[in-house]
């Protein structure tokens, strides 16, 4: 292909390098291609291919009855599996009018924060590393380590979790394992600290990460950034404060925003998440009422005829589910997603666009994407 | 006929295979002292606490297909590894690891040869290695390590120029170009120059840590973003010749240090004749342990932080580190006139 010249006065003429980053880039976090338009160092432009991750979960979805789709929500965001569930459930019960137990919403408000800081983990971790970190990064996923193994003793799997079901849980929680989150949140509380000590006001980080792609309030909302990339620009924007769900509104919590936009910003709005979820994740375990853990369900689930959307906020932003029923079958007529990570994704060539190779990484890292979720 | 042959083949012998099972060793180290820092183990598997890594990486790496791309100009492409390897070893002919000791009734020096102009002689030999990463990038014809090239020809070339200028404030410390004259400049001011010239020091620190492209300043094969660098393209024995380059210079760069700034070979206070106790350990050992020293600072350093951008590194390096050097030198001269 040839590249258009750019001229630099009359004596040289410089063309563009065109590189190819990704899909198979050990810093685009799955299979993320970027084509980047390269003038020395600094990037002109460049175009984001998505679409190497797709498995037609949608598509598939309105081939499978309404308990079977909660497992295929597990591999969209693999990192934050139980958001998606949580997600998914919440949308169908609106659209049953279910009433959920108080029980089980607390357990699922333990689960989506446990998975909050979980998915924060891998974000940290792989942002720092990104930047050239790497202790950070073997640090993070020490403590991530911890939250698996609580949900292991909690449903058994590791990472697919298929953790909830409509109407409820699955499973009560096992036997002292509320203990364990409480002794868990110990833990991180210093964990949390440990990382920022190694990166917060460190001055080369400071230095890759202040001024970096910096995106005002306005733009954010325009480009449909939500989750701490629309926070870190000072929107203050959080479904569990604004339209709270699952058991949120009993929840004491603060929303963490940013003011520059900037990538330090939304490293520090995250890094404010963290102890924040622990916050809640203390409340809702001291605060577990007794009771059942499933509302009254129906045997054969099948919603009456009409539509319904409802999202939730996953660790990476708005995670809405659009869901369509004709009323007459046991699977959706129609099933959307709302990802996150796909809306995130959309910023990331205005974010890009004139700085250098090396913050590229930064940025991709700072958007805190997940592939799976992007092409679903 | 001994004195002039067999003991200098002999001693040269002997300092290439331990620098080169040094090399061998410290990227073991390296892996263990981050495996400790990162809280893991790291390599357990290959003999006891994995000391015997090493042997198997290099078996494992002499194995390997030793692929030449399509496009590379090949012949390029192969002197571009020998061409970084070869200055980083020829570059220990003139660190003296200890004094001229007395073995079996003979004077045996413990350096390969004592030039006059040692420092320069490092100086000039050290930077034909960047030849090696020039050519590579450049001979592999493939954008990563074109670009990688470039940031590392670029880099090396500023960061020497503020390493020579601290060199030369040395220079005017010991009045001589040579190694061993150096240290006993040392022996004789009663002092090491680190407390002397703790600018110079620094500066020069920082700077071997970018001509060695240790983190931060590691940009040249910075896998996030440049895929692994100039040696992206490069396999087998052949990437291995860089990453034994690379080491190789790290232990040159430690043990530069250590003796125009920390007294070579000498024992802490040399002239203090009450630590006379100190002298159980030889003299080579205290060389060897005060590179060692400086050789865990790099691993440390590398663990630890974060990498700088590229304009921040070029930054660094022209608007500070040098206008510092000269700085340095200056004071240093005048400092030195007016002592005269």
């Amino acid at each position: 292909m040839e590249t258009p010249a750019v001229h630099h006065g009359a004596m040289f003429d410089t063309n563009e390098l065109v590189i190819n980053m990704g899909p198979q880039h050990p810093s685009t976090h799955g299979v993320l291609r970027v084509v980047l338009r390269l003038d020395g160092e600094k990037v002109v432009d460049a175009d984001v291919v998505i679409g190497y991750l797709h498995r037609g979960i949608e598509k598939l979805s309105e081939n499978r009855n309404w308990t079977q789709i909660i497992l295929l929500t597990d591999r969209m965001d693999y990192v934050a599996a139980a958001t998606n569930n949580v997600g998914y459930c919440e949308t169908v019960e609106k659209l049953m009018s279910i009433e959920v137990p108080r029980r089980a919403r607390y357990v699922r408000t333990i689960l989506c924060e446990l998975q909050r800081i979980a998915s924060h983990c891998l974000w940290v971790g792989t942002h720092a590393m990104d930047i050239g970190a790497m202790t950070v990064f073997l640090y993070a996923f020490r403590e991530r380590e911890l939250i698996l193994d609580l949900f292991e003793e909690f449903c058994g799997a590791r990472l697919t979790y298929n953790s909830m079901r409509i109407g409820g849980l699955p499973l009560d929680i096992p036997p002292g394992w509320d203990k364990k989150v409480l002794e868990f949140c110990m833990i991180m509380g210093s964990k949390v600290d440990e990382y920022e000590e190694l990166l917060t006001h460190n001055r080369i980080w400071l230095e890759r990460t202040k001024g970096i792609g910096i995106i005002s309030g306005p733009d954010a909302v325009a480009l449909g950034l939500s989750g701490p990339p629309l926070r870190g620009s000072g929107v203050p924007r959080d479904i569990r404060k604004d339209e709270p769900y699952a058991a949120y509104d009993e929840m004491a919590f603060d929303v963490p925003v940013g003011s520059a936009g900037d990538t330090y910003d939304r490293y520090l709005v995250r890094m404010e998440e963290f102890r924040q979820s622990l916050r809640i994740i203390r409340q809702a375990t001291e605060g577990i009422p007794e009771g059942p853990i499933v509302g009254k369900v129906p045997r054969l689930i099948k919603p009456p005829a009409g539509e319904t959307y409802h999202a939730i906020e996953s660790p990476k932003g708005e995670l809405g589910y659009f869901i369509v029923s004709d009323g007459k079958s046991t699977n959706p007529y129609r099933f959307r997603v709302r990802p996150p990570s796909f809306c995130n994704l959309q910023g990331l060539r205005a974010l890009i666009r004139g700085h250098l190779v090396a913050d590229v990484v930064a940025l991709i890292g700072s958007l805190d994407v997940v592939l799976g979720e992007v092409d679903r | 006929m001994i004195d002039q042959f067999v003991i200098p083949l002999l001693k040269i012998v002997v300092v290439l295979n331990a620098t080169l099972l040094g090399v061998t060793y410290m990227v073991l180290l390296e892996r263990k002292v981050i495996a400790w820092a990162q809280s893991r183990l790291g390599p357990m598997r290959v003999g006891p606490y994995g000391i015997l890594q090493p042997i198997a990486d290099a078996v494992k790496l002499v194995i390997k297909e030793d692929i030449t791309p399509v496009r590379a100009d090949k012949w390029v492409f192969t002197a571009a590894p020998i061409i970084s390897m070869v200055p980083a070893l020829i570059v220990y002919a003139v660190i003296p690891f200890g004094p001229t000791i007395h073995l079996f009734g003979r004077p045996v020096s413990l350096y390969i040869a004592d030039v006059n102009v040692g420092l320069l002689y490092i100086v000039s030999v050290a930077s034909v290695g960047v030849y090696g990463i020039i050519l590579a990038g450049y001979a592999s014809n493939s954008k990563y390590p074109l670009l990688a090239s470039l940031r590392a020809s670029a880099q090396l070339i500023s960061y020497e120029v503020a390493v020579t200028l601290t060199l030369v404030s040395v220079i005017l410390m010991a009045r001589s170009l040579s190694m061993v004259s150096i240290v006993n400049a040392q022996y004789n001011a009663g002092v090491w120059f680190a407390f002397v010239q703790p600018v110079a020091f620094v500066i020069f620190f920082i700077g071997g840590l970018a001509e060695t492209n240790r983190a931060p300043f590691d940009l040249p094969e910075a896998e996030q973003e440049l895929t692994g660098g100039f040696h992206t393209e490069y396999s087998g024995m052949r990437f291995a010749l860089f990453f034994l380059a690379e080491y190789a210079n790290m232990i040159v760069v430690s043990s530069v240090a250590t003796t125009l700034f920390f007294g070579g070979w000498l024992r802490p206070f040399p002239n203090v004749a009450a630590l006379h106790v100190l002298d159980v350990i030889p003299s080579w050992m205290w060389f060897l342990i005060k590179s060692f020293v400086f050789l865990y600072i790099f691993i440390w350093v590398r663990a630890t932080l974060p990498r700088y951008r590229y304009d921040q590194l070029m930054r660094i390096g022209w608007k500070l580190l040098i206008p510092l050097a000269i700085a340095n030198l200056v004071v240093t001269g005048i400092v030195k006139v007016l002592i005269a």
